[in-house]
């Protein structure tokens, strides 16, 4: 580093990546978080894409968005709002206006700033940086498309194809402010684009003119150092949601020595999970691309029916379809995982942003007396051990379990320290192994559990349906069986609470004010709670991962704090449950249904106001 | 191998068949038994499944195993549980509005994707658990309790849909020919692949005798054409007609008459692979033609889930990643 060069130590940055739709936005985000991570800090990442794959160029709408957030403390959240911005046209600027931090520095394509593209990002002055308000932002403009071209003038290629490097070249000289490594992303490209040799070079090329241009022109562009996070020692490697989730399911089955069915059906912003599990026949694992999403969770039945851990994937309007062969596999009474990657709802609503609106449809969504276990996960590594979570619960229990993330989760990735199989519990399946005693609806005394017995097992023939039956299997009509059978699938479900943990807080144990949450909104809640503490405020955080059944110990908890606010991506849903469950407390809410995380101000302001009243 | 000695008694299971009697369910059931008996195969390795209708109820009444689900999704349960377990002989059973209304989805792609299942289609042409609604197979103008000035829509024909999802199996039944549905469902269990059997069955109740004027009456071998592969296409009381081709259409003739001579017969290939053939003979209707039976089409294809085992199977010889715990190691990682 030479002496001139500005260097500015920080603990935590955020960094958005902003351009168009095809401008590579999320590839770039995506090899810099890599890069990053293997640097050493901590880091939280929040891709924000437009629904449509390519919407009109140079539009707002058509904008797409990768924010990494990293730091030398560990970091929850991809940050409320972003201290650089790169921005690859005036739409990107428009549109992330509001993310940015004061005085935050925008890098811009000064060459795309043309009057054609303020017109289609519809700016009605020509200075778009003083319509936005924008005038202490540290602004560099760099010439990205002009020097992009001049990087590959040897390289023979067509313009379409250069300008499909510009991304990289936003990424070099990002790379050099903030210090990172380019053999990484050079491997990374490399992985990427295979024997596409000229692909690989031209970005390569086009990554170091970034890099070098950011060194040469030093005097303008400060360098900033975010120093490595004190993390726990260990193997680690990033992971989005999805994938561990996907990568969850498959631990479980190989705990359980079972195999696993995936049947699901495409839909955003679940389909990594199909994907990343269609790529596992290394593993064995037999993914079903059904014909719908009815489909979907049919074959999975069926497969837990002949011995497999079936599973389905989806988000809220699949969940919406999937509802009557849920009851099935809960009248059936058969092992099944339901993953539900939540988006903004209702009806297509909003395809690729995330919220928390499906948690009444998970719990209540079907019809007749339909109990149904629901977990939710809270970070993008934790939905491994979540989704392997469901399956223990779901085999050894034979009751289907809903999985609850969100767009936010499966998406966004961070660090992860990857664990050994030897650490995870044991899964026992109830498979039986009596035919004499074997009933099909005969059950343990302490769980309610019945015995799993499936095609090809000698002496168990037996016969079982969506009609309602006796222990025997034998369809009844019975009055008093009826009620009785609906108590037990009931309690069968509420004594799963024996295999769950006591929920724990975080923050001050007891106080004045208990931040309540759910699922994805950990992040955000965790990092308001620990603002809040350190400001000296008598705050808690109990943060559910288990809501049907909750754990044994909550209301306990909620009784330690004079005040309750629940926090959630929709407009009461958590809230109004523990009102039924756990009806002795008054619940205050914060509510919020924009597609978007909860930003950590928000909520310290909430909890702030409250703590005022 | 081992062996397995039944009768049909042992498919019996201890429920009591709550089938109206005279129904044509009874009749199918005991074929089926008769035959699974004859197959010799491991009783307890048989998953029979079911819809929701008349039919569907049929899985109880089998001793072995049964699952009697949802309506319309028979097909894509019974898909899931060949698909996880390859081994099992697996039936679905389903009628003609669960398999062609509600189903119909799940129907077609079963068969597209040619899943080792053998598929019993109960047409009756009407919905009658719910009481006498016209289904998707009902004829047009038909006057039912949905419809009574008469159905203003066209029926399926479920060949004609079975062949335009691709699919390698087709044979038609009777109900009542026990002789005849023994022969298509021995065939059909054999076959490798999805085997849609349709049978023409009779609800008593509700569209009673609405198959009898190609099934009953004694000039009915003169209505109906009995198909076996590699037989000369012949039929009729006397066993004197026959099918030939003329001028690219099907035509029904009288051995002996008009200078049709037996060799002018046509010989039944279920196992052309072209549909022309099958679709016409699919297509037949009274009374110009007589309506075919039997094994129609019988292509040799590759099961879905063969291809799925298979497929793991490739991959795995030259695997890399053995375990979960290779899997969470691949890729970039890093130690801090």
């Amino acid at each position: 580093m030479t002496k001139d060069t500005k260097v500015i130590e920080l603990e935590q940055v955020a960094i958005r990546f902003s351009g168009d739709s095809g401008d590579g936005m999320q590839l770039t985000g995506t090899l810099f978080s890599d890069a990053t991570a293997l640097v050493g800090n901590d880091i939280s990442t929040f891709p924000d894409y437009p629904s449509e794959i390519r919407a009109p160029q140079g539009t707002v709408g058509g904008v797409s968005g990768f924010q990494v957030h990293f730091g030398n403390k560990k970091i929850y959240t991809p940050g409320d709002k972003a201290h650089v911005l790169v921005a690859m046209n005036p739409a990107a600027v428009k549109a992330n206006a509001k993310f940015l931090e004061p005085s935050a520095t925008i890098i811009y394509d000064i060459d795309s700033f043309n009057d054609k593209n303020l017109k289609k990002a519809k700016y009605s002055t020509d200075d778009p940086f003083a319509e936005l308000n924008l005038h202490d932002y540290h602004k560099i403009g760099v010439p990205i498309t002009s020097l992009t071209k001049e990087a590959l003038i040897d390289s023979h290629m067509d313009n379409k194809a250069v300008m499909r490097s510009k991304n990289m070249f936003a990424l070099g000289l990002v790379s050099w402010i903030f210090n990172r490594p380019l053999d990484v992303i050079e491997k990374a490209l490399k992985a990427k684009f295979g024997k596409k040799q000229q692909v690989i070079d031209s970005n390569i090329t086009v990554l170091h003119a970034g890099f070098n241009y950011g060194m040469n022109m030093q005097h303008t562009t400060p360098q900033f150092l975010v120093p490595a996070a004190d993390i726990e020692k260990g193997t680690y490697r990033n992971i989005s949601g999805n994938i561990a989730t996907a990568w969850g399911l498959i631990a479980a089955a190989e705990k359980a020595n079972i195999e696993l069915f995936l049947g699901s059906y495409p839909i955003t912003p679940a389909t990594d999970i199909l994907q990343a599990l269609a790529e596992r026949k290394d593993l064995g694992v037999k993914s079903f691309q059904a014909e719908d999403e009815i489909a979907g969770v049919c074959t999975a039945i069926g497969a837990s029916y002949a011995g497999d851990l079936g599973v389905t994937s989806t988000s809220g309007p699949g969940l919406a379809l999937k509802s009557e062969a849920i009851n099935l596999a809960i009248m059936a009474e058969l092992p099944l995982v339901v993953v539900d990657v939540q988006r903004g709802g209702p009806s297509t609503g909003l395809p690729t942003k995330t919220e928390q609106s499906d948690l009444m449809q998970a719990l209540w969504g079907r019809n007749g007396e339909s109990p149904m276990v629901v977990i939710a996960a809270s970070s993008p590594s934790d939905c491994f051990d979540f989704a392997f979570e469901a399956a223990r619960i779901s085999l050894e229990r034979m009751t289907p379990v809903m999985l609850l993330t969100d767009g936010f989760l499966g998406n966004g990735s961070e660090p992860w320290k990857i664990p050994s199989m030897a650490d995870l519990p044991t899964i026992n399946p109830r498979v039986a192994k009596d035919p004499s005693k074997f009933k099909a609806y005969r059950r343990t005394d302490e769980t309610l559990a019945r015995e799993w017995a499936f095609p090809g097992m000698e002496g168990f023939e037996h016969r079982i349906g969506g009609l309602e039956k006796d222990e025997s299997g034998t369809v009844s009509q019975d009055p008093a069986n009826h009620q009785e059978m609906c108590e037990i699938r009931a309690e069968k479900v509420a004594r799963v609470v024996d295999m769950i943990p006591d929920i724990e807080t975080y923050g001050c144990p007891e106080g004045d004010v208990l931040i309540v949450g759910w699922g994805g909104t950990y992040g955000h809640l965790v990092s308001a709670a620990r603002e809040l503490c350190d400001e000296g405020k008598k705050v808690g955080l109990a943060h559910f991962n288990y809501i049907n059944p909750l754990p044994a110990n909550s209301a306990e908890v909620f009784s330690r704090y004079k005040k309750i606010i629940v926090c959630e991506l929709n407009l009461g849903q958590f809230a109004a449950y523990l009102r039924d469950k756990l009806p002795h407390f008054e619940y205050h809410q914060l509510n919020k249904v924009q597609g978007l995380p909860f930003s950590v101000e928000e909520i310290k302001e909430s909890v702030t106001k409250l703590m005022e009243e | 191998m081992r062996e397995f000695t039944y009768t049909a008694k042992d498919f019996k299971s201890a429920n009591e068949v709550r089938w109206c009697p005279g129904c044509g369910d009874h009749a199918i059931m005991n074929a089926i038994q008769r035959v699974m008996a004859n197959l010799g195969l491991n009783k307890a390795d048989y998953a029979v499944i079911s819809g929701i209708g008349c039919s569907s109820r049929f899985p109880y009444y089998m001793n072995t195993f049964g699952f009697h689900t949802i309506h319309g999704r028979g097909a894509a349960i019974a898909s899931g549980v060949k698909s996880a377990n390859p081994k099992l002989h697996v039936w679905q059973i389903t009628g003609d509005g669960d398999a062609m209304a509600i189903g119909g989805n799940h129907f077609i792609h079963t068969i597209r994707r040619n899943i080792d299942m053998n598929l019993v289609l109960f047409n009756n042409k009407i919905y009658g658990l719910t009481k006498g609604q016209y289904s998707p197979t009902t004829d047009f103008g038909s006057k039912t309790k949905t419809s009574p000035y008469g159905t203003i829509e066209e029926p399926f024909v479920p060949g004609q849909l079975v062949l335009g999802a691709k699919g390698a199996y087709y044979a038609r039944a009777i109900d009542g020919n026990m002789k005849m549905s023994q022969e298509i469902f021995d065939n059909a269990a054999r076959h490798k692949g999805t085997s849609v059997v349709e049978v023409l069955q009779n609800c008593v109740i509700f569209s009673g005798g609405i198959h009898d004027e190609i099934t009953k009456g004694e000039d009915r071998e003169d209505k109906q054409i009995y198909l076996k592969h590699g037989e000369k296409m012949i039929f009729g009381t006397n066993k004197d007609k026959g099918l030939v081709l003329e001028n690219g259409k099907l035509k029904s003739v009288t051995i002996g008459q008009d200078g049709f001579t037996l060799d002018d017969i046509l010989v039944h290939d279920a196992k052309e692979e072209s549909l022309y053939m099958h679709a016409a003979l699919i297509n037949m209707q009274m009374p110009e033609m007589p309506v075919a039976f039997g094994v129609i089409r019988a292509v040799e294809a590759t099961p879905y889930d063969v291809a799925m085992e298979e497929q793991i199977a490739e991959v795995q010889k030259t695997r890399k990643i053995k375990c979960v715990d290779d899997l969470l190691r691949s890729g970039n990682t890093w130690e801090v």
